[in-house]
Order: structure tokens, then C-alpha cells, then sequence
């Protein structure tokens, strides 16, 4: 009975952190937010090499072979630095092609996925909260796909698009293919770039075995951890605001107001902490609670994170609510965490189902 | 991380199982026994296995294991299971007797250990006043030295149980030149002195579930201090923080919970199940992240701390996260349980994993209130997690009143 982080799990995030320290500290994240590629390529090289691009890439493909939990704890780290990266994207479409890939299509594309040289992500819904597998409409007719696809992140510098088809098919669509058209569309989260995907009689492989319910799970439990570290980086940057700043001739932080707001802020998040860990760990180890275990997850952790985020506002006063503010960064990442592959209600309303409600 | 018990504990619980299938329920001329009598011999071999009494040294009745917090979940759990009586409730023995320990005289451990963790000595916690229940170190409850006896006067409220104890370990105010904190002893007194009135406190549920105890010259003797004059304040600071353990737990948010969902099936709304209302199933499925939360963070508290670590800011939130977790239950069971929510409960057990019927979820809607306040109200919990947590500083009143 462990319910802990090996010393090699803690290491990875600590080498995360002293990097994200270093090389993306506000003053930098702040440059790549008011510009519009949506992350340093110099950043994503970084993480290639520390051997994330390939984390749960079996060994055999050039990858680490590691666990979902293990992805989450460095989705954890990027949500506290509020990182921008298109590691979500990436990290989904590999798990599309590890979990749903013949052996020629892993040949094919793990090794270049692993080691940086293809970036994927992955195109799910299609508009109207079409997020979950069942009501996807895109079909492929003559081994050719045509239709529409909303909100891919970093779609603009993927290579590898894995596109979700009518009755959980995915399918592996290479941006520089003939009949592939992108569109930004003007994010609220500046740090994970959205675009529209057009495709009109493209040629696209499908994965051999219908994987989508499982990569969505993985997708929310990235979000789940993402929006943890998020949220308690907030609580962070909260409680050092609250020292510092003066008012009434004395720190912010001595008055009970602020003091029990921050209190009740740690008290929501921090308890959540083993929610995504339990929901990763199920993910691999135990099948049965694994698909309800992530829906909870999402659902709680990104409704906790988005209520967090405006806590965060109030406790910052005027300033919070400035451009000017980091605190606004983060605010929009929890909008991002909440909306991205579907909000709480519906991730709520499936765990009922599945529970037997 | 690895969710199931190594070899060496799951040895353990087979081990243990086999204990308590030959133990409980007691066969034989033992079954002809009251379940009182039954419970004293089973408990008695259940300290000479090692189940029970762990922490306490042998020489003071106790089975004087080393520390293992993965086998005391397996025997909390195996015992539960198996519906066997084991460690001695109420808070002699979870607040007392820990205290006894670690800072009691030779004599009193001998004394009072042994009967308290056999169940034969019922104490009760003389801390709160009515003037004194936040700021507790304001107590002036006052006890002065005379002769070789301690004469005491005063008033305490919220004592538990203090209609049926034999003793009371209680705060009183010793040294009243010193300051605050620093004129508080913690002394032990026989309930059955001269001068001790209880009276029943009853509380907003209809029933009287707490006492107060009036003091008029009542005489303890002079050794039945814990600690020295003027420490009772630090003595007693150990035994606050395993009442916390105790009211944090998630295994109990958990058993609610999931009777709040059989309260929400068997409940008819609009002539169907109330389960199959949108509304209720969205509250329930937002309830229940909290209470997963609360117990995977107990998962890892516990890990931290057979790794002989701590998890932190974590253990300080138990009890808001617990008593929020009940509050939010309760409330939706109130709200399922309709038109009920407009009688008086009638006359319900206090506090419950397993409220009967809709008049105990009524009773369950006010207890958690109770549960908010008791042992330090939910306000101070924050003061607790934001100054000792977070550091931030102290409120300049409760600064200058040190």
C-alpha cells in the first residue's frame, strides 16, 4: 500500500521545475502570451530532450515507457507555470497510436513522436460540446476524410493530426497533406492556441483498434492535474500577495477576511491532489474505475481550479483584474481546463451513469 | 505508487482474520455472557495478540507494538468488517490516556491507564466555558492550592458525557498572576466530589447530548496535576490534536455518502426515484469528488506516514474538509427528505454514518453543525491553516492578548 511519488516520479517534477524556473519565468511567459505562436520551440526541444515527448512511449519505440500517472505529473508542473507547450496535443495523439496503432502504424510513428521529430495532437470535438466519441459525425468515405473539426491546440505547428470519426474510429491526418486547412480562432488561453481544421477529401489511415473513450480518458486526467498545479500556483502567488501588500497600515494577510479566503482556497484544492493521482493510476492498473475515475476528476478539479481563479482575483484586488497581472494568465488557463473536452456537468452526469444512478 | 498491501501485510491480515473468526462472536459458555462482558474477554485477548492497545506499554495494560500505521488500517479495517469490538471509545482513552503517556507522573499512568483502555474508567473533558470556547486559554475556572489539596470553583460546558464519568481531566486556572496561557494546570478530578453539579445542556436537536458541570469547593488531591503548575496549556495542546485525528476521518464521509445515494434511491420525486432527477445527480456526483479527495488525501497522509514522513499543509485540512463534506450531505438530504425537514427530529443518536429513517436525517442536518464547531469551530480551523499553514501573521488582538 503506497499512495505516494517514487523518488524518480519526484525527480522528474523538480527537473521540470527548476527548468520552467529558469527558462519561462513570468517576465518570458508573459512575451509569449501578448505574441501569438503560443510557445518557444526552443521551450518544446527542451522537454523532447528531458524525454517527455516520449514518456509513455513504450521502450521499444524509442519512448520511456512510463505510466498516464506519470504524464500527469508533468502536466501538473506545466499547469504551475502556466507553461505554454503543445505537450497536451502531443502527449494525446501518441497515446491514440500507442493504445489504438497496428504494429506498422507504432513502427511508423512512435520513434518519431518520441523523439520530436513528428509533433501530434489530436482533433475531437466538433463544435456544440461534441466532445465525447459518441457524437462525432466526421465520416471517412473512399479512404478519404471531409468535414470539419473545432479547437485543435497548437494545431499550427503539429505535424500529426489524430482526428475522431463517427463510431470512435480515429484516424492520422499529416497537416502538409493536400486538402488541409487551418484557422485560428482567438483563444481565451493564449498559451494553448486553438485552431479550426477543414479537411476536404484528405487521405487518412485509420488506427486499428477504435481507441477514442481511452485517450479522451487520458485527456482528462491531464486536464485534471494541469489544473491542480495550476490552481495551487495560484494559492501560491495569493498567499505571497497577501504578505507583501499593505493596507490599514498592516499586511493584507493579517486580516481574517483575506486569511480564511486563502484558507478555504487551499482547503479545496490541496485535498484533490490524490484525485488525479488515483484517477492516473487507474488508468493503468484498475480497468473497472478508470473511465469514471477520470470524468470525476476532471469534473471536480477543473471547477475547483476555475473557482480558485477568481478567488485568486478578489484576493489580488484592482491589480488582479489587470492585463498587466499574471494572475489573469492563470485565470484563462481554468477556462481553458473547464472547457476543453467537455465542462463538469456533463462528466458528472456519466459518472451517475456509470455508477449505476 | 501501488495500491494493493505487500505480502508481509496481507500475511498480516490473513493472520488477523483467522484471529477474529476464532474470537468473534465468542462461542460456547462465552456467548451466554452480556455483549458488556462478551466485549471486556474478547478485548482482553485482542491486546495479548497485539491487536489493540498498540501504542500503550505493556506494564500499563497496553500491547506495546512498534508504530505501524499500515497495520493499524488493516486492523481497523478487519475489525470493522468482522463488527468486533476494539479500541476502547470515547475520549479517555483517545484523548486521555495519549496525554498520560507521554507527559503523566509514573503513578498516574499506572493508575488510570489500565482501567481507561479496558473501558472500566469513563472520563470526560472539562475545557470549554461559557465565556472561554475559541479563545480557550481565557478559561477562568479557578483552582487553588490548599494544604495537599486543590479546591476548585468555577464552570465548564460542552462536557460530554459528564453525567456518566468517573473522572474528569480538566483546565483550570492556577496561577492567576501569570499570563494567559501560562497560568493553566491540567488537573485530574474524581466526578464523584462534593461540590460538582452536572447538568444536562440540551441542544437544538431536542435532546441533551453534552452536560455542564458546575464547581463549588470542590476538592482534588494535590499529585492530580498532569504536568507542572502553569503547563496545563502545553500538556493539553496533544490531546486537542488527536481529538482532530479523530473527527477528520474520511472513512466516515465515505459511509455517509454512500448512504446519501441509497437515501436518494429509495426517495421518490415526481413519482420516480429522486436518483433519476438531473439536479440530484449533478449534487451528488459534485459531493462525492469532495469526499474522493478527502479520502485519497488520507491515503496519502497515511503513506507519508508509514514512510515516517508527513504530507504537510494536508493534515491540517482534515477537519474543515470533513465537516464542509458533512454540511453539503446533509443539506441534500434535507432537501430529499422533503416535507420531514418541517418535524422535529425525534430524538435521534447524535451524529451517524447511517441516519435511520428521515427524521435521522433531520437530526444528521443539525448535527453537522455541531460537528463545524466541536473540537475547534471551522473559523479558527482556517485561522489554523492560513497561520500555521500558510504563514501568514498572527491578528494583532489575539497577538496583544498572549
Amino acid at each position: 500500500m503506497d499512495f505516494g511519488l517514487s523518488e524518480e516520479q519526484e525527480l522528474l517534477q523538480e527537473t521540470l521545475r527548476s527548468f520552467i524556473a529558469r527558462d519561462c519565468p513570468p517576465t518570458r511567459l508573459r512575451e509569449i502570451f501578448d505574441a501569438d505562436a503560443g510557445h518557444d520551440p526552443a521551450h518544446w526541444n527542451a522537454l523532447v530532450e528531458m524525454g517527455v515527448a516520449g514518456l509513455v512511449i513504450p521502450e521499444a519505440y524509442g519512448g520511456a515507457g512510463l505510466e498516464l500517472l506519470d504524464l500527469a505529473l508533468v502536466a501538473e508542473v506545466l499547469g504551475e507555470g502556466a507553461f505554454p507547450s503543445p505537450f497536451f496535443g502531443h502527449s494525446l495523439a501518441s497515446l491514440a497510436i500507442v493504445l489504438g496503432g497496428s504494429d506498422a502504424q507504432k513502427e511508423s510513428w512512435l520513434p518519431r513522436l518520441a523523439s520530436g521529430d513528428v509533433l501530434g495532437t489530436i482533433a475531437f470535438g466538433e463544435g456544440d460540446e461534441s466532445w465525447d466519441p459518441s457524437a462525432w459525425q466526421m465520416r471517412r468515405v473512399d479512404e478519404k476524410l471531409t468535414g470539419m473539426k473545432g479547437y485543435v491546440p497548437h494545431a499550427n505547428v503539429a505535424d500529426l493530426i489524430v482526428v475522431g470519426l463517427a463510431g470512435g474510429e480515429l484516424a492520422l491526418v499529416e497537416r502538409s497533406a493536400e486538402g488541409v486547412k487551418l484557422e485560428a480562432i482567438d483563444a481565451v488561453d493564449r498559451t494553448r492556441p486553438l485552431y479550426k481544421l477543414s479537411l476536404d477529401a484528405v487521405v487518412a489511415e485509420v488506427l486499428a483498434v477504435a481507441a477514442a473513450s481511452r485517450v479522451r480518458d487520458a485527456g482528462l486526467v491531464l486536464l485534471a492535474a494541469d489544473a491542480f498545479g495550476s490552481a495551487s500556483k495560484l494559492v501560491e502567488m495569493s498567499v505571497e500577495y497577501a504578505k507583501t501588500r499593505q493596507q490599514f497600515g498592516q499586511v493584507i494577510g493579517q486580516f481574517q477576511a483575506v486569511k480564511h479566503q486563502l484558507a478555504d482556497m487551499t482547503t479545496a484544492i490541496e485535498p484533490a491532489r490524490g484525485l488525479f493521482w488515483h484517477a492516473a493510476y487507474a488508468f493503468d492498473h484498475l480497468p473497472d474505475e478508470a473511465e469514471r475515475g477520470a470524468a470525476l476528476a476532471k469534473a471536480h478539479l477543473t471547477d475547483v481550479f476555475m473557482q480558485t481563479a477568481r478567488d485568486a482575483v478578489e484576493a489580488h484586488g484592482g491589480i488582479g483584474f489587470t492585463w498587466e497581472s499574471d494572475v489573469q494568465i492563470w485565470f484563462k488557463r481554468a477556462m481553458f481546463d473547464r472547457a476543453f473536452l467537455g465542462t463538469p456537468p456533463g462528466h458528472r452526469e456519466r459518472a451517475a451513469t456509470l455508477a449505476g444512478w | 505508487m501501488d495500491l494493493k498491501y505487500s505480502e508481509e501485510y496481507e500475511a498480516y491480515r490473513a493472520e488477523l482474520r483467522a484471529f477474529l473468526a476464532a474470537n468473534w462472536p465468542p462461542k460456547g459458555a462465552g456467548a451466554e455472557l452480556s455483549f458488556r462482558e462478551q466485549a471486556a474477554v474478547f478485548r482482553q485477548h485482542a491486546i495479548d495478540a497485539g491487536y489493540v492497545a498498540r501504542g500503550i506499554p505493556k506494564q500499563y495494560g497496553g500491547s506495546e507494538r512498534a508504530a505501524d500505521v499500515l497495520k493499524a488500517r488493516i486492523i481497523a479495517e478487519e475489525f470493522r468488517r468482522a463488527k468486533a469490538p476494539g479500541e476502547v471509545r470515547g475520549i479517555g482513552a483517545s484523548m486521555l490516556v495519549p496525554t498520560l503517556i507521554e507527559k503523566g507522573a509514573e503513578w498516574q499512568k499506572e493508575r488510570f491507564v489500565p482501567p481507561t483502555i479496558r473501558g472500566e474508567m469513563v472520563w470526560c473533558q472539562g475545557y470549554s466555558e461559557p465565556g472561554s470556547g475559541s479563545d480557550l486559554a481565557s478559561l477562568q475556572t479557578r483552582a487553588e492550592l490548599v494544604g495537599d489539596e486543590w479546591v476548585i470553583n468555577g464552570h465548564k460546558v460542552w462536557t460530554s458525557g459528564a453525567d456518566q464519568a468517573d473522572f474528569m481531566f480538566c483546565l483550570c486556572r492556577t496561577e492567576p498572576e501569570a499570563k494567559k496561557h501560562g497560568g493553566i494546570s491540567y488537573l485530574l478530578i474524581d466526578m464523584k466530589s462534593p461540590g460538582i453539579e452536572v447538568r444536562p445542556l440540551r441542544q437544538m436537536t431536542g435532546t441533551a447530548d453534552f452536560c455542564e458541570v458546575f464547581f463549588s469547593d470542590v476538592r482534588t488531591p494535590k499529585d492530580h496535576i498532569v504536568g507542572k503548575r502553569g503547563e496545563g496549556w502545553i500538556v493539553s495542546r496533544s490531546t486537542l490534536k488527536h481529538e482532530r485525528d479523530m473527527i477528520g476521518s474520511a472513512e466516515s464521509s465515505l459511509l455517509t455518502f454512500r448512504n446519501l445515494v441509497r437515501l436518494a434511491q429509495s426517495t421518490q420525486r415526481g413519482g420516480r426515484p429522486a436518483i433519476e432527477d438531473p439536479a440530484i445527480r449533478q449534487e451528488l456526483a459534485e459531493i462525492e469528488g469532495y469526499v474522493r479527495s478527502h479520502v485519497y488525501s488520507g491515503y496519502r497522509q497515511l503513506t507519508a506516514a508509514s514512510k515516517g514522513g508527513s504530507a504537510g499543509i494536508a493534515s491540517m485540512l482534515n477537519k474543515l474538509t470533513s465537516s464542509n463534506i458533512g454540511h453539503r450531505i446533509s443539506r441534500l438530504a434535507l432537501e430529499l427528505v422533503g416535507d420531514a425537514g418541517l418535524c422535529s427530529p425525534n430524538g435521534d443518536p447524535i451524529m451517524s454514518v447511517n441516519p435511520r429513517g428521515e427524521s435521522g436525517w433531520v437530526t444528521q442536518y443539525m448535527w453537522s453543525l455541531g460537528i463545524a464547531i466541536a473540537g475547534g469551530t471551522a473559523n479558527i480551523q482556517r485561522n489554523i491553516i492560513a497561520e500555521r499553514g500558510l504563514g501568514l501573521p498572527r491578528e494583532r488582538a489575539a497577538q496583544e492578548s498572549r
